[in-house]
């Protein structure tokens, strides 16, 4: 009786790694792209791309969600293979993974209240609370470029649509289509509007978004980087980026 | 110095997994200061504001006030009850949804995640210091109460030059304590995006795509600050309860 | 209100979580407790060092960098090591991490409180059990066992109430226990503070009914004396 006691503790502590093909990684909280439903399943763009990839390939997938702030150990420590979860291809990540060809690419934008007059240049944001998601390509993007605004970091983007509309926040920075269809067309971003421009920088914001894998993976990476063009090419890719978004997110 | 940091960088890429690389952590000491200042300014005040309440309080527990005393036994009950988190999260995210506190003049305070960590804190620990130097209080002899009435000393006299000394003097060893937990929960103060030592900690993981670097960093940090605590606590032992060393 | 109603079963799923980590990682920590006073009161110096350094340094370190410790570096350690030999690596759930990091913690806490106990009980006992002829084993289970429950209680009815409590930390490495859920689910509705309060009274609730149980369990350890 212990002993079967102590096994099913063991078995509730540890899952040994199950025999799929492919372990991805993916983040659940970053609208409309990772998400999770009430019932607790994974939904979104990133999910859609990352099952036709898959499908592509001929392989059996399963999704891991992980916290952003460790995906990419957790990619190094093999929990996972892959990373889909609209993670900008940087020049600084890619010192310490690979990626495959781009799969998306959108501009990161301000939003704020509806019609704030701010400029969105360093001056303009000058003393403003500017909220980010922590470790992402617009934190590091507005502690270069917008020394003079302060800097609230957040462990997901969900936190920062809450911490606008209570007031705590000024003005948040984020990928263009998240704040559109996370936040923007939601109840909750009643009232709140971009403000300024396109930010495109390759230097911070990268190539676009890209599937991480491991520098020892180059066939995994260069298997991703085919199927996406194949899924491009197929429609499969259309099918999914029309369920979601008005017009293709792939960028030229 | 820098060969041995880029030695370090390339280790790091090659993805070991047991790999800790100091050069990162040392090359953010600026930030890590900041956030120890933070940590040590937090613990400080919610301990001293903490005080402060307190003090009044564990005399309206002793006195038995008929409405005040089970005023102060349902607060001491709740905050003691309950964790620090969720006392944390009520100020932070449950205030800041009423819309008449975001039109009151606490607004510019509770807006702000460091009011919010400060007044959580200091709740907490002015509930715990409560019980604290209730115990203090009650636990002193009655001849000394009786020679201040003898010596015709007004209560508030007497309170203020013998009964609140010795309190604090027999307090001490769980009052260190105290001082001990509250270091260590304002890390908790992290959550609500302040960057005190475990939140440079984790921004630091978040940044470099490490794990080890930040967090054993931090550890060590509090490991120090704790140590520190202890010592001082000693050595206010020795000094104020020397009768008690044989 | 129609909410919180509905919400009900997924927050009873998370209360059921808390107790069921606490009640586990209580568990672990009286084992681990009991090892490490063993080794404090009659072990070499090896054993002695190893469980002083265990118990400075966990007490030395928020409950929160624990956990996170455990469950972020400990699995990139255990990766590391299985990848190493060559196997796939175990992985660490968010439950078991919460349990082990807890246990952890508060086993460094037992510790003191065990040994504590054990020094009480008076000397005079265990020579009058030798010179009686009793065996160890004998010694351990009729004298040193229900004297050291009864010393110990106090401290381990306390150790239980910072334990429950620190549960919570658990949400933070996104563990769906009843804080974490109920921030979720509050904040989809947009009214954490009701959801929070719930909270708050299970706690409430939680550590009365452990305090009263406790005072029982010492009354009825202390009968006849």
């Amino acid at each position: 009786m212990k002993r079967i006691a102590l096994a099913a503790a063991l078995v509730a502590f540890a899952l040994p790694a199950a025999a799929q093909d492919l372990k991805i990684c993916v983040e659940g909280a970053y609208p409309p792209f990772s998400q999770v439903t009430n019932a607790g399943d994974l939904e979104g763009f990133d999910i859609d791309i990352a099952n036709a990839l898959c499908a592509e390939m001929g392989k059996t997938c399963e999704m891991v969600q992980t916290e952003w702030d460790a995906i990419i150990p957790a990619l190094e420590g093999g929990k996972c293979d892959a990373i889909v979860a609209s993670m900008s291809i940087t020049p600084e990540r890619m010192q310490r993974i690979d990626f495959s060809a781009k799969y998306y690419q959108t501009p990161a934008k301000f939003a704020a209240a509806e019609g704030v007059d701010w400029t969105d240049d360093d001056a303009g944001m000058a003393g403003k609370t500017v909220c980010v998601q922590r470790g992402s390509i617009h934190q590091g993007y507005m502690e270069a470029v917008f020394p003079s605004a302060v800097l609230s970091l957040y462990p997901t983007q969900d936190e920062t649509y809450l911490d606008l509309t209570s007031g705590r926040c000024d003005a948040i920075m984020a990928d263009s289509i998240a704040i559109q269809d996370g936040f923007l067309n939601t109840s909750d971003g009643k009232g709140y509007a971009f403000f300024g421009g396109d930010h495109a920088v390759p230097q911070y914001h990268g190539e676009g978004a890209g599937i991480g894998v491991r520098k020892s993976d180059p066939d995994l990476r260069d298997a991703l980087s085919a199927a996406i063009a194949a899924i491009r090419a197929s429609g499969a890719y259309k099918t999914i980026n029309d369920t979601y978004f008005p017009f293709d997110i792939y960028g030229d | 110095m820098e060969a041995f940091c880029a030695r370090a960088a390339a280790a790091a890429q090659a993805g070991a997994p047991w790999f800790f690389n100091p050069c990162l952590v040392i090359d953010e000491a600026p930030r890590w200061a900041t956030g120890v200042g933070i940590t040590v300014a937090l613990t400080a005040l919610a301990l001293m504001l903490g005080f402060m309440v307190a003090l009044p309080l564990a005399f309206i527990r002793t006195q038995r006030h008929r409405v005040f005393d089970p005023l102060v036994r349902g607060y001491v009950y709740v905050f003691r009850g309950s964790p620090l988190l969720v006392q944390l999260f009520l100020i932070y995210y449950g205030l800041a949804q009423f819309g008449f506190v975001r039109d009151s003049i606490l607004w510019p305070f509770l807006r702000d995640a460091w009011w919010c960590a400060l007044i959580a804190f200091t709740l907490n620990s002015a509930a715990y210091q409560t019980e604290i130097l209730r115990g203090a209080l009650e636990a002193t002899p009655k001849g000394d109460r009786e020679a201040a009435v003898a010596l015709g000393m007004s209560p508030w006299l007497a309170a203020r030059r013998i009964l609140i000394p010795a309190a604090l003097r027999r307090a001490l060893p769980q009052m260190g304590n105290e001082a001990v937990f509250m270091l260590h929960g304002t890390a908790i103060a992290s959550v609500i995006t302040i960057q005190d030592i475990l939140g440079v900690g984790r921004m630091i993981n978040g940044r470099y795509y490490v794990v080890y670097e930040g967090l054993l960093s931090a550890a060590a940090l509090y490991m120090a600050l704790t140590g520190l605590v202890v010592l001082a606590v000693r050595a206010l032992e020795k000094r104020y309860l020397r009768h008690l060393y044989r | 209100m129609n909410s919180l109603a509905g919400a009900a079963p997924l927050l009873l799923q998370g209360l059921w979580v808390t107790i069921s980590v606490a009640v586990l990682a209580l568990a672990l920590a009286t084992l681990l407790g009991a090892l490490s006073a063993a080794a404090k009161i009659g072990g070499g110096p090896v054993a002695r060092g190893a469980a002083a350094a265990y118990t400075t340094v966990i007490r030395g370190i928020p409950d929160l960098v624990t956990m996170l410790i455990v469950y972020f570096a400990g699995q990139r350690l255990i990766n590391g090591l299985a990848q190493s030999v060559g196997l796939e690596g175990i992985e660490i759930s968010l439950y078991g991490a919460g349990v082990l990091s807890i246990g952890f913690i508060y086993g460094a806490y037992m510790t003191e409180t065990f040994r504590g106990a054990y020094l009480a009980i008076p000397r005079g006992q265990l020579e009058a059990a030798t010179a009686l002829g009793l065996s160890r084993r004998r010694t351990l289970l009729r004298v040193i066992a229900p004297q050291l429950m009864r010393f110990a209680l106090p401290g381990y009815a306390n150790i239980w109430q910072v334990l429950v409590k620190s549960t919570a930390v658990v949400s933070v490495i996104g563990l769906a226990d009843l804080v974490g859920l109920a921030l979720k689910i509050g904040r989809r509705e947009r009214d954490p503070f009701t959801y929070l309060i719930v909270v708050l009274i299970a706690y409430l609730l939680i550590t009365s009914v452990s305090g009263w149980l406790f005072q029982r369990a010492e009354r009825r350890l202390a009968r006849g004396t």
